[in-house]
């Protein structure tokens, strides 16, 4: 047998197949090795993503739960000064105040929203394509500039740091938001589903209100909620117009106090309690917008359950 | 059994005879989370031959060509049970690391598939570089000796550096089998390869897995049977059984198939009562 | 088209007449889409005219040295130069960049292929929980914990590497650019891994298999398949992320140690754009005022130029997915 192969012709493929696996056999190891580095290495970055959120979690839970109370969440706050360094008081009037900016905020984005997100799945013109352009810049427009906006259009008019100027801000930094998952929600609804309705001589409003609107309603109201939560944490442009108050305030044509300012107030503050007392606020708000977004995903879930 | 297994190192420089076997699959069942999807199959695959399996949309042909360079590794609660040998060399159970098994074993895909952003060279030497091959005179010969195997070297051996995906859908696929060729693999498996072409690139493939043997050995899944009538050596038919697991029904020479089946499953596949 | 459904109990003229008739009385509806996205347009409109309005005193009275100039006096009246700040936002992105694209990228690649699928949703939720804790919470976390760690640990680490020299020189007191930096890459990290994924989880599974079929191992398909094929979208990601990073404010404010000044080292205090907004509003006089709203109006060309050239790669990316 083995005679017989020394006096074939050398066969060019069988000598490259040779050399080929040769070649593939000798740096196996190697390149074995380096995957299951390469492999690790991704894990590694994976699990160092998580170590700040895990940091994050823990130290709002260790010293915000040291710093609540239940006079903490109700009451007004108290200034503390040399003699009482500890009075801290509460946060009531500032969650009271986040509450109200951030509902009346919705309150006026939320059917711009929805209606400009309409506008952006349905319309194809070139101003259409522009307008969806604007959006999309607005939702990475940084949330300060529209502080410096809502001072010049409503606090300098008004002469007032108010509440208002605050859900300006937040409204329009809202908009985009609202929109942009709209936009998704209601692209996703079946185009065989709108044109039955067509079929069915079924004006454009009639289909948009029985058909795109229950069908994109899940992922819309997810985009509304979400759009709350992430309003809510905003600090920069509400700590150019909102002012402060230190009583409780439902005229948001006033002065009002908010969660985030309060936050970042009190870390800077010269006194050691109220700097501690930071991680209380925090922790009040993280645990707001986690209400939200945990309701967002809880609401979306079940609408489209019962959809099947 | 032992003459066949200790010879497959060498066989390709043999000249081809009747009965060499290059991969021999026994009793291969494969299962996903606990579902059976294929069971029990046992056929030989003959050297330098092409292999052909056929059957109804179900009856796990593609899942068991996947088996065969291990492609099911990928998907949790895959099971592949039973022996496929390599020459003596037990795919699933010795010791034979899967990317050197996937270097010895080809395989081209339904769609074409060449990597986007590669150009026509890069496509056709990837495999190489992937298995540490880097010298430019080995590569340039790879290229060169695919491509004129896969009958693309002519109209594109101008424009090498141009982007693979700029080819048109018969040419990609060629670039595909210039590709797994490249890697100089012992079997190539082809998956449904021109289902997705028009009937004249179909032609033009089916023209090449003629040449394509003397070279390799080929084991072909194919929704069309004039397809497997055409090209293919050997059959093998696969059916849903009962309980929607595949099973082997028939395998043969494809002329006994085709003309002198002896179930009368075949026949009735054959004749086009089902699938 | 609008014949195929028809009713049967309808006479074909009755479908007619209502799709006639609903060309004419949708008009309401087709307004009220129009209006809404003209009034927000029209606000877009009034809030780029509200801070080019309000930054134009500074405009004459500074021109250029609004951008290159470094003269910069809080409270006074001018001559007003960001370059400084300029210089500040830009180091504190590129150092939030270097540290969270690689991590947010392999946190992708792992999230995709490498975590358990029962993990893999879970996993893709601690990454969402991670964009929602808001801004001020990251800074009072950088405050608290950074801070210090920065200063015992990591400034003495780095400053023993170049021997006190640049860019590590100058006193090791937590507040720096290098902390901004940090603090930022926490918070454009889920940007980046929510749209790495979601461009790296459309790259066809043909491709991979292409790949492991020719022998690759699972880093190979990783470096020269996936992340070659998903390259554009990637970018677009990396570019989002510098877009938040740019115009990140409360937190920066509260780590980077608000200081106008040109940056000598990573270690040094400063402000980026807008940072200093935020510190120097409230107590703004004089000139003042005009000039940051002028910041404003650098940081929302930027911002805008960086967020079109995301939108621009993430449309190409899906163009080719």
């Amino acid at each position: 047998m083995t005679d017989l192969l020394t006096q074939l012709p050398p066969d060019p493929i069988y000598d490259r197949r040779k050399q080929i696996q040769e070649r593939a056999a000798k740096t196996i190891g190697r390149r074995t090795l380096i995957s299951r580095a390469y492999i690790s290495m991704l894990m590694g970055c994976f699990i160092i993503a998580l170590i700040p959120l895990g940091s994050v979690i823990y130290a709002l839970i260790n010293k915000g739960i040291a710093a609540i109370s239940w006079t903490f969440l109700t009451a007004l706050p108290s200034q503390p000064n040399l003699m009482q360094q500890d009075a801290i008081g509460g946060i009531g009037n500032a969650i009271l105040g986040t509450i109200i900016i951030d509902l009346l905020a919705g309150l006026v984005a939320v059917p711009i929203g929805v209606l400009l997100g309409l506008y952006l799945a349905e319309a194809t013109s070139r101003v259409a394509d522009f307008l969806r352009a604007i959006t999309e810049i607005m939702t990475g427009i940084p949330s300060i500039l529209l502080g410096v906006f809502a001072y010049e259009y409503v606090v300098v008019p008004t002469k007032q740091f108010s509440g208002l100027a605050g859900i300006v801000a937040l409204g329009v930094l809202m908009v985009p938001v609202i929109a942009k998952a709209s936009e998704i929600s209601f692209r996703g609804v079946p185009s065989t589903l709108r044109e039955a309705g067509l079929a069915l001589g079924a004006r454009d409003s009639k289909i948009a209100k029985s058909i795109t609107l229950p069908v994109a309603a899940p992922g819309v109201i997810t985009g509304v909620l979400l759009s709350l939560a992430r309003a809510m944490g905003e600090t920069a442009p509400i700590l150019l117009v909102v002012g402060a108050s230190g009583a409780w305030n439902f005229n948001p044509l006033k002065p009002i106090s908010a969660l985030p300012l309060l936050t970042y107030n009190y870390s800077g503050s010269q006194y050691p309690s109220q700097r501690a007392a930071a991680w209380g606020v925090a922790l009040a708000l993280v645990t707001m917008i986690l209400i939200l977004s945990l309701t967002a995903r809880i609401v979306s879930a079940r609408m489209r359950r019962e959809k099947r | 059994m032992e003459v066949v297994t200790t010879k497959t190192e060498v066989t390709t420089n043999m000249p081809t005879t009747k009965n060499e076997i290059a991969m021999q699959l026994k009793d291969v069942s494969v299962a996903f989370s606990g579902r059976t999807a294929v069971r029990d199959v046992t056929f030989d695959v003959e050297e330098k031959k092409v292999t052909s399996l056929i059957g109804p949309s179900g009856s796990g042909k593609t899942t068991l060509l996947r088996s065969l360079n291990r492609l099911h590794d990928l998907t949790k609660g895959a099971v592949v049970e039973g022996q496929i040998l390599l020459g003596d060399t037990d795919i699933y159970n010795d010791k034979l690391p899967t990317t050197l098994l996937r270097s010895r074993i080809g395989m081209v895909f339904q769609r074409p598939n060449p990597f986007p952003t590669m150009s026509i060279y890069d496509n056709v030497v990837s495999g190489l570089r992937f298995n540490g091959i880097k010298k430019k005179a080995l590569l340039d010969e790879a290229v060169e000796s695919s491509l004129i195997a896969a009958a693309l070297w002519d109209s594109v051996k101008g424009r090498l550096k141009n982007g693979g995906t700029t080819l048109s859908g018969g040419e990609q696929q060629r670039l595909c089998i210039a590709r797994a060729l490249a890697v100089e693999p012992e079997i190539l498996l082809m998956d449904e390869p021109t289902s997705s072409l028009d009937p004249i690139s179909t032609k033009a493939i089916e023209d090449l897995m003629g040449e394509l043997k003397n070279r390799v050995t080929i084991v072909i899944v194919t929704h069309n049977m004039q397809q497997a009538a055409r090209v293919s050596d050997n059959c093998a038919f696969l059916l849903m059984g009962d309980d929607r697991a595949g099973e082997l029904i028939e395998f043969a020479e494809t002329k006994k198939i085709f003309n002198n089946p002896s179930d009368p499953r075949t026949l009735d596949y054959i004749q086009g009562r089902f699938g | 088209m609008m014949q195929t459904k028809e009713p049967s109990f309808n006479g074909s003229s009755e479908v007619a007449e209502r799709v006639s008739h609903s060309a004419t009385s949708d008009r309401p509806y087709k307004f009220v889409l129009k209006g809404a996205a003209f009034f927000f347009g029209a606000v877009v409109l009034v809030f780029v005219w509200s801070v080019l309005q309000a930054a134009w005193p500074a405009l004459r009275q500074n021109g250029f040295h609004l951008i290159t100039g470094t003269s910069w006096v809080a409270g006074g009246n001018g001559p007003f130069g960001a370059f400084a700040l300029i210089a500040d936002t830009l180091i504190t992105t590129l150092i939030a960049l270097l540290i969270a694209v690689p991590i947010g990228i392999s946190s992708a690649l792992a999230l995709l292929f490498l975590v358990p699928p029962k993990f893999r949703t879970i996993g893709a939720s601690l990454v969402e929980l991670l964009a929602a804790v808001p801004s001020v919470v990251y800074g009072l976390w950088g405050l608290w914990y950074l801070t210090p760690w920065l200063s015992h640990t990591v400034q003495p680490f780095l400053a023993g590497i170049t021997g006190s020299q640049f860019p590590f020189s100058g006193p090791q007191q937590g507040f720096s650019l290098l902390l901004a930096g940090i603090v930022l890459s926490v918070m454009i990290l889920p940007t980046i891994v929510a749209i790495s994924r979601d461009v790296i989880s459309v790259v066809p599974v043909d491709l991979i298999e292409g790949g492991l079929s020719l022998g690759a191992t699972r880093s190979q398909v990783f470096t020269k398949v996936i992340l070659p094929t998903s390259k554009t979208g990637i970018m677009g990601a990396i570019v989002l992320g510098a877009g938040r990073a740019l115009g990140e404010t409360i937190a920066v404010a509260m780590v980077i140690g608000s200081n106008i000044q040109m940056p000598k080292s990573l270690f040094s205090t400063g402000g980026t754009l807008a940072s200093t907004i935020a510190t120097e509003f409230g107590d703004a006089s004089g000139n003042t005022g005009a000039a940051l709203a002028a910041l404003a109006l650098i940081l929302m060309v930027i911002t805008a130029s960086v967020n079109a050239f995301a939108r621009v790669l993430t449309n190409r990316a899906k163009a080719t997915a």
